[in-house]
């Protein structure tokens, strides 16, 4: 896991910022002056360079939560908390992105924004999940009590997730839906797969900065709130 | 129109600083969009269908009601607390809760099966002796992660209505699992014709009892 300790990441965080930097611009160039425009979708296919990466992240950071969250509840470390926590904030953001930049992209392909696709609506279950985990921490006060419910949710929802995805897939085959349009995942030339690659490891190492600032910021504020209510026992005695 | 004015002001003002309402309404919303969607499936319904699923989207809201009512009773008065004294396991706890929500949800449900019967014309099927074990398999997915979630939403500033927006993404699977073995059923053949439906329900079933048995423990913890 990250180290989040303030002094630790002070070399390590600076250092990550200036590789995801280069990394994101070389992905932004690799997609529109490398990867050859795809033939029958043209330009619209290029969403699908950052629609996958941010999907990958989106399913990393919920899977971070579950080993967060157990690690939590296992530990009783504030740290694995902050890291669940953080991850699943961060989350929300990708998947937010990924559930955009799809129905954009699947207007012009498959003529409509929607199809309850298993993959597409496993996403908005996620989705729904992790926004479920930060209204928990929005409505309670307690830390320890915010952490081990939002542990107990996430582990919950991890582990439904797969058989969302199963019972997903197989009502969709009960329920024939407008035809969908197989996406061109099979005809990826190898520049495009290399695109793909470069803005899969951008991303992920995007995903590194900002759990690793959210939680130097979790911790801070933990530490400022902390200090708030020392000053305001002194005042009181 | 002066005090109004300063009334309305002031609730806007408030929403809009926390934001807290309208995001959970706005989830809700698309929760029982989802939810529907599921129940009835995409393009034709045939009557049966239709039936199932009303029964079921019925009991999901049925049973989001009487699970909060049940933890914040516990809630109140620090009940939950003098339980949590007693020399028992928590998990001991945890089973009698979910039963006791399982009991009532079961309870509801005798008695709405007869009226949709009634409402939706429903032929009266030799397969419908099935039915009672599809409702205690439904309604088991629902009290046992229901009560986990009640106890932790009511242990919040939100109390009750915060429940629904945790415990309706994950009851999905059960819902589509219950929703085709009712169906099937109401058609005149036994749930396991149901394809993978009924096989649904039960893994869920296990799946989740097993790990609420085990996580309850925190939830509950003071």
């Amino acid at each position: 896991m990250p180290n989040n300790d303030n002094t630790g990441s002070k070399r390590f965080l600076p250092a990550m910022i200036v590789v995801g930097f280069f990394g994101i611009m070389s992905a932004i160039c690799m997609v529109f002056a490398y990867a050859p425009q795809e033939r029958v979708m043209g330009i619209v296919q290029k969403i699908f360079y950052f629609h996958v990466s941010s999907a990958w992240i989106a399913f990393l950071a919920f899977f971070l939560v579950l080993v967060g969250s157990v690690a939590y509840l296992w530990t009783r470390n504030a740290k694995w908390d902050r890291f669940a926590h953080s991850s699943d904030e961060v989350g929300v953001v990708f998947t937010t992105i990924v559930l955009l930049t799809g129905p954009l992209w699947g207007k012009p392909v498959w003529g409509g924004w929607w199809a309850w696709d298993p993959r597409l609506t496993t996403t908005l279950i996620l989705w729904l999940i992790a926004v479920a985990y930060l209204l928990i921490r929005a409505f309670v006060d307690d830390r320890d009590q915010a952490a081990r419910y939002c542990a107990v949710l996430g582990i919950i929802g991890a582990l439904d997730l797969p058989i969302i995805h199963y019972s997903v897939e197989w009502w969709r085959s009960i329920h024939p839906s407008p035809i969908v349009l197989k996406k061109g995942g099979g005809g990826l030339t190898p520049e495009m797969l290399k695109t793909l690659f470069v803005s899969m490891g951008a991303f992920t190492i995007l995903f590194v900065v900002l759990v690793t600032v959210r939680m130097n910021l979790q911790a801070m504020r933990e530490k400022a709130h902390d200090l708030r209510r020392l000053i305001g026992q002194r005042r009181s005695t | 129109m002066r005090a109004y004015l300063a009334i309305l002001g002031k609730d806007v003002r408030q929403e809009l600083r926390t934001k807290e309402m309208i995001t959970a309404m706005a989830v809700f919303a698309l929760l029982v969009m989802l939810i529907f969607n599921f129940a009835l499936g995409i393009g034709h319904t045939d009557k049966n269908t239709l039936a199932a699923a009303v029964l079921w989207v019925a009991f999901t809201f049925a049973g989001t009601l009487g699970l909060n009512r049940s933890m914040s009773q516990e809630r109140a008065g620090e009940s939950l607390r003098g339980l949590l004294l007693c020399p028992v396991d928590r998990s001991v706890i945890f089973l009698a809760k979910a039963t006791a929500n399982l009991i009532f949800m079961l309870a509801v449900e005798l008695v709405a099966i007869p009226v949709a019967i009634i409402l939706f014309n429903l032929k009266l099927v030799p397969s419908m002796v099935w039915l009672p074990l599809v409702l205690f398999l439904g309604s088991l997915g629902f009290a046992t992660v229901g009560t986990v979630f009640a106890t932790m939403a009511t242990g919040t500033r939100a109390r009750d209505w915060l429940l629904p927006l945790l415990l309706l993404p994950i009851e999905i699977p059960v819902i589509i699992g219950a929703v085709q073995a009712t169906a099937t059923i109401l058609t005149g053949e036994p749930p396991t014709n149901a394809g993978m439906g009924f096989n649904l329900l039960v893994a869920c079933d296990v799946i989740y009892l097993a790990v609420c048995y085990v996580l309850f423990e925190y939830a509950v913890e003071v």
